[in-house]
């Protein structure tokens, strides 16, 4: 059954790359397991079987052989051709590559709690746990593995996968000496691909810097401008660096003027990228506010029910989050995306009794509203506080959801981030739809703009209101579920959210929706644009400064309703 | 501030006095002046491209069928809609465009709601009292005392509008037309040079419907009165001129027969 | 009117002759009777009892500002902070050189984030007879600016509240940053004297105690002058129905003005008198549960009668005091279930149950 749970998720996660990730396959380093389809394994199978394998008979000298026969194993093994040669080779780089107790048998192997999980090196095969005393590390010396690397990222040129042999390239860009660029210029001529083509471009180009001919460092430096690298940065910044004495380093004053040149080329990139980090940041953050702001503009916005306890009902979402994670453990994935209908009923379901319990008493007094639901609020506080403890409970981010996306030196957005804003446009799509498109919505719609025509009309007015609530509410639900991805989940998580949310609401427009991304959005960008400035707090505080001045000027917001209703 | 013995633009009518900025000049007879005014709501328009005069110590009535815009033509003089375009003058001089609503109070103009709005935790004497013409400002709020003059004007008007044993009582207690009663007493009280009165009578028994419009008679001349009404018979009994709104501007104006008599109202109020 | 409601009269009369009760007997008590007395008040429990009286004096500004203008304020702790920390700078500037690094003029924690000299608006604070006026006019003027923006585009209801709430979560952030100078996270303690008196001293919390009782009399008593007036009536027609009195000619906005003001004031007061007797003023104060709280108790005695938010105030202080010291988890179940119950059963306080008693009993 784990298996299979395991398949599911490892389909989850390629299907999830497909769709998202086009580009998954620039940045992630071939460990070998991604490129193995089926096909090559029966082939290394009967390859293993037989005895006078070059393959097999290097793998075994690499297990038992002195330091000098391992040189000459990795030197074989390199050539042999052999699909799982490079795999093995990075695995003894790192430190994975094990023998058995055997010593006959080469296994990969990868830490798990205690013991190791340990697959067979020339098959994959899994061969399950075992204790560390079962196994025998290979060692190898420092001078072995500057020559390992450098096989490895010879086998890594060769491979037939372009991405495999831009990551090589790229790998050597600090590194590179003479050697290596006499073999890159090897590879050159053959190299197809422009992205590989291209990195080798930057290698020559940053070696050329360093050339005694002028005229090729000036060259050099025209290439280099075009590359958002950090090296190229780095490289040029020191052609304009003086020494402790005042002089400049570089004595040529051309050279000098040119890199100056070239630098100020790439610093304008730099800038550029920069403020697409920021945006995106921002967008982030947006994406956050309007998550939390979004049920609350259903229930502030169409409903006219101001309800303080609409944080609380996101860190319910979020403790949903965590307790998933802890009924299913080895499932981090799936818990999280199962937690999503979770949160949205617990949360819907709450709210749904906070309505009819309470609120419904309430109507048309919305400061008394406003009070009774925060009195909801300390009360849900406490009870989560009672059942969970006071400390903040932490939540398991998906590996899928870690890590980032390195689009060059300059820019890296990170997954988690980006999730948040897709998610964010995923539950606003899906809401609209729902207003537009159901039933629930239409008598929604009818309810907020005439409650007695709706009530004439036969509308259950009652049902719909709780109708309404728990949708808003369980939106907040699902809003918890996104904040415990990137956010502390504790007791206090729904107050630190609340004053912001009624800001994105009231900034965009009370009851209308498409005001409240915007708002959120743009909220979300000028908080970040603000805080390289004026530091995290001081943009906050600037920000809610801006909207209470803002509220004097659109008392109504950024997209009002009109008309005689508004009046009223 | 001191009177002159005699003021001698009263006495010699052929010297006319000059308007100082700000004061009301109804020298040309007309004390309103609206000219085409046009309120959107929403794409809605509620006036559109209306001209309406009222002249000073008129009694005017304004009919329509709902929807024609009379409401919100009254917002519009008091200032709490602002039209898209046209002017709305106050005798020569006084552009109300520019004036927010307690401004436009304070000159004169001065509105009874159609939903009876009086303060319903405050005495029937202490809504008059509020109502009454004074300093407005908070700080002479605090330190003011009725002095026996305006005493005795609180006690006139409680008389006139027939409340006068009700002084003590809650406004919130009153029944709906002794409320509405209430309401004109407010009006009085601010001694107004105009007064628009939305539905005066709606939800009043017969009898009190003949006490408003005597009320209402009595006043003319004094003020300038437009009276919005539903009520027919009513409009019938005080009006001397009336003018037909519909869909947003003045589809007629005249006498009630000249104006029952019009076959385009006959059609906007039966139908093709 | 006043014949109308004799019995409100008659509660709010109980309630001041309390008042005066208390704050004779306790010191009284304490003069005579010895410190092995049960009835002797320690002074931890007139410390105590001076907090609740501070608590009361700032719901009843509360009460004019949302019981009679209508105006839920979810920010009236900010004025309360802010006169708690006008006196606090005062305080502190008092320590002179018996702080832990011995500065003559620069407070502890300049002096530890390596400040070099005082900045300009902590200038006069060591003269009590300039900290007194900022008690006042420090939360007046930001009720004043605040005010004066928000009623003269006639922000109202919910929209207010909520930025009212903004006001003070704002200030709360700015509080926390050392870099405002007004100690941070840690907020202004260790105080040593006030007006050359040993602060700690049982004499002293005496007459802090009978000062803050004073205050919140004199206060009670020019609320319910102001609620008599004329602008009283305005501000309570502003209440019932804010568009109506704009017709008559008032502005509104300065009617709402002016009680925002003089309730900021007042707040402002409890806050100085609270910050003595607790020792302390940190950013906390701000918080939007603070003001949050200080509604609750105005709900809880009941709106618009004055003398119901000092019995909500004592009365939900002496709850706190006594959950929380016994079962700490306890504390915001009861506060949150009282919100609910008190809004959807009492909407009108215990002083609306008091009235209502009484009139049936005149019946």
């Amino acid at each position: 059954m784990k298996a299979n749970s395991f398949k599911w998720r490892m389909s989850l996660l390629a299907l999830i790359m497909l769709c998202i990730r086009p580009s998954i396959a620039l940045d992630e380093p071939a460990d070998g397991s991604a490129q193995f389809n089926s096909e090559n394994q029966k082939v290394s199978k009967q390859q293993a079987e037989t005895v006078l394998d070059p393959f097999a008979d290097a793998l075994s000298r690499l297990l038992i052989g002195s330091m000098k026969d391992r040189e000459q194993a990795i030197e074989h093994l390199s050539v042999t051709g052999h699909p799982r040669s490079l795999p093995i080779l990075e695995a003894l780089l790192d430190g994975r590559l094990y023998a058995l107790r055997d010593k006959k048998t080469a296994v990969v192997a990868t830490e798990s709690g205690q013991d190791y999980r340990i697959a067979d090196a020339s098959t994959e095969a899994d061969l399950g746990l075992v204790e560390r005393s079962e196994l025998s590390k290979v060692n190898i010396t420092n001078s072995l593995r500057t020559k390992l690397r450098k096989k490895i990222s010879i086998l890594q040129l060769q491979s037939d996968d372009a991405s495999v042999r831009l990551f090589a390239v790229n790998a050597m860009v600090k590194t590179a000496d003479a050697k290596t660029l006499e073999l890159l210029k090897e590879y050159e001529s053959t190299e197809t691909d422009e992205d590989v083509l291209s990195s080798m471009r930057l290698i020559f180009a940053l070696n050329d810097l360093q050339n005694s001919d002028k005229s090729v460092r000036l060259n050099a430096m025209d290439t280099l401008k075009e590359y958002n690298s950090l090296e190229a940065y780095n490289r040029l910044s020191v052609l304009i660096e003086k020494d402790n004495a005042g002089n400049f380093i570089e004595a040529d004053n051309e050279v000098r003027k040119k890199a100056q040149a070239a630098l100020k080329k790439i610093d304008a990139r730099l800038q550029f990228y920069n403020s697409v980090e920021t945006v995106f940041f921002g967008l982030s953050l947006g994406a956050v506010l309007v998550l939390a702001a979004i049920g609350l503009a259903i229930t502030f916005g169409v409903m006219g029910v101001i309800n303080m306890a609409h944080g609380e009902l996101m860190m319910l979402g979020a403790y949903t989050t965590y307790v998933m994670q802890q009924i299913m453990p080895n499932h981090i994935g799936l818990s999280v995306i199962l937690a999503i209908p979770a949160a949205f009923m617990i949360s819907a379901l709450v709210g749904v009794a906070i309505e009819r319990g309470i609120i419904r008493f309430l109507y048309g007094r919305p400061l008394e509203t406003l009070l009774a639901t925060f009195g909801i609020s300390l009360f849900l506080q406490q009870t989560v506080r009672s059942i969970f403890s006071p400390l903040n409970r932490s939540v398991t981010t998906p590996e899928w959801m870690s890590g980032s996306w390195q689009i060059n030196d300059f820019l890296s957005l990170t997954w988690n981030r980006f999730y948040i804003v897709l998610f964010c446009l995923l539950v606003f799509a899906a809401l609209l739809q729902i207003l537009k498109k159901t039933r629930l919505g239409l008598e929604v719609r009818a309810v907020a703009q005439n409650r007695n025509m709706a009530k004439a009309m036969g509308i259950p007015t009652a049902q719909v209101d709780a109708m309404t609530f728990g949708l808003g509410s369980g939106i907040a639900g699902v809003a918890g579920v996104a904040l415990s991805q990137i956010t502390n989940v504790g007791p206090n998580l729904g107050q630190s959210y609340i004053v912001d949310s009624f800001m994105v609401v009231v900034f965009g427009g009370v009851g209308n929706l498409w005001g409240t991304l915007v708002a959120g959005f743009s909220l979300g960008i000028a908080n970040k644009m603000l805080e390289p400035h004026a530091g995290a707090v001081l943009a906050k505080i600037l920000v809610l400064v801006f909207i209470i001045l803002f509220i004097q000027k659109r008392p109504r917001g950024l997209f009002p309703q009109k008309g005689r209703a508004a009046e009223a | 501030m001191t009177k002159p013995l005699i003021d001698r633009y009263k006495t010699f009518d052929i010297v006319r006095r000059p308007v100082r900025p700000g004061e009301l000049d109804v020298s040309h007879k007309t004390i309103l002046y609206l000219e085409d005014v046009s309120v959107s709501f929403d794409g809605f328009k509620a006036l559109n491209n209306l001209s309406l005069y009222i002249d000073n110590g008129e009694l005017r009535c304004l009919i329509g069928p709902n929807g024609a815009g009379k409401t919100t033509l009254m917002d519009v003089i008091t200032g709490k809609t602002k039209p898209d375009s046209g002017s709305v003058f106050f005798g020569q001089t006084i552009d109300l465009l520019e004036m927010d609503e307690p401004a436009i109070a304070q000159a004169g103009i001065c509105r009874k709601f159609q939903k009876p709005s009086v303060f319903e935790n405050l005495s029937v004497f202490e809504n008059l009292e509020l109502a009454m013409k004074a300093d407005k400002g908070a700080w002479p709020a605090l330190f003011a005392k009725l002095n026996g003059e305006q005493r005795d004007r609180i006690e006139e008007v409680l008389t006139s509008i027939g409340l006068t044993e009700h002084r003590k009582q809650q406004a919130g207690i009153l029944s709906h037309g002794q409320k509405q009663w209430l309401e004109i007493g407010m009006l009085l009280m601010q001694e107004p040079k105009v007064m628009l009165v939305d539905e005066p009578v709606a939800g009043m028994t017969h009898q009190e419907i003949d006490r408003t419009a005597e009320l209402l008679l009595s006043l003319q001349g004094k003020h300038s009165i437009v009276v919005v009404e539903h009520d027919m018979e009513f409009v019938r009994s005080i009006a001397r001129k009336v003018t037909v709104l519909h869909e947003g501007s003045v589809l007629t104006e005249g006498t009630m027969d000249e104006v029952q008599n019009d076959p385009r109202v006959i059609q906007v109020y039966l139908g093709d | 009117m006043k014949s109308l409601f004799l019995s409100n009269d008659k509660t709010a009369n109980v309630v001041l002759f309390l008042l005066i009760a208390l704050i004779v007997l306790v010191p009284l008590c304490n003069a005579i009777l010895p410190s092995a007395s049960a009835l002797h008040f320690s002074a931890y429990t007139v410390s105590l009892l001076g907090k609740y009286l501070t608590f009361a004096l700032l719901g009843l500004s509360l009460d004019l500002v949302w019981g009679y203008c209508g105006i839920l304020a979810l920010g009236h702790g900010a004025f309360f902070a802010l006169g708690g920390y006008a006196m606090g700078m005062y305080l502190m500037r008092q320590i002179g050189e018996r702080g832990v690094y011995g500065d003559p003029v620069l407070p502890d924690f300049m002096v530890f984030l390596d400040w070099k000299e005082l900045p300009w608006y902590w200038y006069g604070f060591d003269q009590f007879w300039f900290a007194l006026p900022m008690v006042f006019l420090a939360p007046g003027v930001l009720a004043f600016v605040f005010g004066w923006l928000a009623f003269r585009s006639r922000v109202t209801g919910v929209y207010l509240s909520i930025i009212t709430q903004a006001l003070t979560y704002a200030l709360m952030l700015a509080f926390f940053r050392n870099e405002m100078g007004f100690g941070g996270n840690n907020g202004l303690t260790d105080f040593k004297d006030i007006l050359g008196f040993n602060i700690q001293s049982e004499a002293v919390r005496v007459a802090l105690f009978m000062i803050s009782g004073l205050a919140l009399i004199g206060a009670f008593l020019l609320s319910r002058w102001i609620a008599c007036t004329k602008l009283g009536r305005v501000v309570t027609a502003v209440r019932d129905h804010e568009a109506r009195v704009r017709f008559l000619g008032y502005r509104v906005e300065m009617f709402k003005l002016w009680i925002f003001v003089f309730a900021a004031m007042l707040a402002g007061l409890a806050g100085a008198l609270y910050v003595p007797q607790v020792g302390i003023i940190n950013p906390s104060e701000f918080s939007p549960l603070n003001s949050l709280e200080i509604v609750v108790w105005v709900a809880i005695g009941g709106r618009g009668t004055l003398y119901g938010a000092i019995i909500g105030a004592m009365l939900v202080n002496y709850g706190k005091t006594v959950l929380t010291g016994l079962l700490p988890e306890i504390w915001l179940f009861t506060l949150g279930a009282t919100f609910v119950l008190v809004t959807v059963f009492m909407p009108n306080g215990l002083a609306g149950l008091l009235l209502k008693k009484g009139r049936e009993t005149q019946t």
